[in-house]
């Protein structure tokens, strides 16, 4: 069947297979040159492999829970969105949240996930007591700090070329309610955003949404919403009685693919413009629910619709902090000179690395959304280009276009990396297509 | 809501999991009966997270007919409510020429099922009260070639639920019989199907359920597949036998 990522590029046409038994799996892997897949919310070819991808869907049990702890382990398929379900009203929350709950556990695991939390609480890898993985050879090996430590560390952000992620024991916070006190503060350039990040370093929660449409002095203006959860004190009497509001049901749908155009320079700038205004309008604190905190997109079926049938590009790149300020600039420059517009367009505060091979570092995390065209893949290349200049990396779960050039100058983990998948065997067995495009 | 206990036959479809999250979800203790009881220590582990209700697994092989009466003693009571999932596909062109696969369908989708509901039957109507809700299949409406085996077994098993029925209505008794459709599962994985007339196994669960509280007779989980068995029902034999569905 034709597979793809969330952002509809590439689209490949590819074998897959909905196992449900560790029996099943182990067979299957005795074939090799497969890859397993979550809940396809990866942006690019992650989860795809055309020989072979192993839907995990039906890996979808949690296992166990420990009510003191609040340790839970699931099997690698269950939804972010199940936890959150099943734990809220108990009062835990997942620790870390990518910006979607309908990704799996195994997906999160293979991605090393980054949160709003970040800058504190660093990735979901920090939540891992351990993990099981199928290897090359069929068997199965408990990984943790202190057990099979290497292929642990290969395994969190090797986005499953180390094996398959079968289980994940990983560790809920506790929440007094399921709101959040969010606060935004309007900023008026670059400078300004990235200030106001540092002077909140102490915020739980901060994630600006910039603006990448307009130029000269204003280039940079933002709307940096901090955030923290909410105890039951400080609601009010009616947010009370709605100590953990329910998730909001997936009612507004995007009827069909939108047109190529619909999206452009200018319905990008009149929207950016309206956005900095509207969702400015309020920089008072209050309580909004977790889901359209956390997931203001989830609601919207199949909002990657709107970027037409050739599908989009997310383009990520984490900046360290020396060189972060100058790299920004040059990015929203050439962002904003160019004909392409980012329609969501998202700056973020990093802690330091977590793992050997995760993606966070210590520094500033830009995300620009692109319909792919040429012209927008010509200026993806020069945001590489810019990137790399200023020692930057990039993110695998967004990725669908680099080069494995792009990508090998990127991070010098990466030869240690495929050294480390050729000793345990897992090289020849555990493939994506963006392994192939990238080599590694 | 309440403590009594429902009892899944073939827990492990998808149908029967299904199945089993509503009715722990609406706050029934769940007994889980499949062939390979470690895989359904997995599920009774999931159910029993997200749901917090009592949960046991259980051996069950509907072909071997000879151990219902002792699987239904070892249950640790005697259910309030038992739904049979359990159901074979099989290979309508194999089980032409091959008859050890055709009986293979028989056993599982007629004469297993049939079994395990008349002893449970029994001890319902003893005990004045119960329900007994069989997942049987439009296929058994009329027999087509391209399913006819399994088709006749589905048919043999909705008149065991149509007569069982009539016999126990006054006794305290219902069973329901539950008319699917199509319905995306493991079953059906390779097949194109029609998404306006194919059901999801949540679907077939609520749908279960409410058969339940409403003590139908028989459902058909998307209402349109009344109709359109109607329709092929209706179809003469001079014209249908001609016709290749």
């Amino acid at each position: 069947m034709k597979l793809k990522g969330w952002g509809n590029y590439p689209q490949l046409e590819a074998v897959v297979l909905s196992p449900d038994t560790q029996e099943d799996l182990k067979r299957l892997v005795q074939k090799g040159n497969l890859i397993a897949r979550g809940n396809g919310r990866a942006y690019g070819d992650s989860a795809v492999n055309e020989h072979l991808t192993l839907d995990m869907t039906r890996f979808n049990h949690i296992l166990e829970f420990n009510e003191d702890t609040g340790v839970v382990t699931a099997e690698a398929g269950v939804l972010l969105a199940d936890i959150i379900d099943v734990f809220l009203p108990r009062g835990w929350f997942p620790p870390v949240t990518p910006g979607t709950k309908f990704v799996t556990i195994g997906g999160m695991t293979a991605s090393d996930v980054h949160g709003k939390n970040h800058h504190l609480d660093g990735a979901f890898s920090s939540f891992i007591d351990w993990i099981e993985l199928l290897d090359g050879d069929g068997n199965v090996k408990k990984c943790s700090r202190r057990q099979n430590k290497e292929l642990f560390n290969w395994t969190i952000g090797g986005m499953g070329l180390t094996g398959i992620i079968l289980r994940i024991a990983f560790r809920l916070k506790r929440v007094e309610t399921g709101w959040i006190e969010q606060r935004i503060v309007r900023t008026q350039n670059l400078a300004d955003t990235m200030q106001v990040f540092e002077d909140n370093d102490a915020s739980p929660y901060s994630v600006a949404w910039i603006d990448c449409a307009t130029r000269g002095p204003k280039s940079g203006r933002s709307l940096v919403m901090l955030g923290s959860h909410a105890n039951q004190s400080d609601l009010s009497p009616e947010q009370r009685d709605d100590l953990f509001p329910k998730p909001r049901p997936r009612r507004l749908k995007v009827p069909f693919t939108f047109p190529g155009f619909v999206l452009n320079k200018y319905s990008v700038r009149i929207f950016n413009e309206a956005y900095y205004r509207w969702a400015g309008r309020s920089t008072q604190t209050q309580h909004v629910k977790w889901d359209g905190y956390f997931y203001p997109l989830d609601s919207i079926g199949d909002w990657n619709k709107i970027y037409g049938r050739k599908g989009f590009a997310q383009f990520q790149c984490a900046i360290p902090m020396s060189s972060a300020a100058s790299a920004l600039a040059e990015i929203l420059d050439a962002v904003s000179r160019s004909s392409q517009g980012s329609f969501l367009s998202v700056l973020k505060r990093f802690g330091p690395q977590d793992n050997p091979f995760s993606f966070p570092l210590d520094g500033y995390t830009l995300t620009l959304d692109f319909p792919i065209n040429k012209a927008s893949l010509r200026l993806m290349e020069k945001l590489d280009e810019i990137t790399l200049r200023h020692s930057g990396r990039f993110y695998l779960a967004k990725d669908s276009r680099m080069t494995a050039d792009v990508f090998h100058a990127s991070d010098p983990r990466i030869i240690k990396f495929v050294k480390a998948r050729d000793k345990m065997e897992a090289t020849s067995v555990f493939i994506s297509a963006q392994s192939e495009r990238l080599k590694f | 809501m309440t403590n009594s206990s429902v009892l899944i036959l073939g827990a492990k479809s998808d149908i029967g999991r299904a199945i089993a999250y509503k009715f722990a979800k609406e706050g029934f203790t769940v007994r889980l009966a499949g062939r390979n009881r470690s895989e359904l220590s997995r599920l009774k582990k999931d159910i029993e997270i997200r749901h917090q209700v009592a949960v046991s697994a259980h051996e069950f092989d509907v072909v071997n007919t000879k151990a219902h009466l002792s699987f239904v003693k070892r249950l640790p009571e005697l259910p309030e409510v038992v739904v049979c999932v359990i159901g074979l596909l099989g290979d309508q062109q194999d089980s032409e020429t091959n008859y050890a696969s055709a009986d293979l369908i028989f056993d599982s989708n007629f004469v297993g099922p049939s079994h395990i509901l008349s002893v449970f039957a029994n001890q319902f109507e003893t005990r004045g009260s119960g329900s007994l809700i069989g997942i049987s299949s439009v296929a058994g409406d009329r027999g087509r070639a391209s399913n006819y085996v399994y088709g006749s077994a589905k048919a043999g098993f909705s008149a065991f639920l149509s007569g069982l029925r009539n016999r126990l209505a006054s006794k305290g008794v219902q069973v329901t019989t539950v008319l699917p459709g199509f319905v995306y599962t493991k079953m059906t994985a390779d097949m194109d199907l029609p998404g306006a007339l194919t059901a999801t196994p949540e679907e077939v669960g609520d749908g279960v359920f409410k058969a339940w509280q409403a003590k139908r007779d028989v459902i058909y989980v998307r209402a349109i597949w009344r109709w359109i068995m109607l329709i092929i029902k209706l179809i003469p034999e001079t014209i249908f036998k001609r016709l290749s569905l």
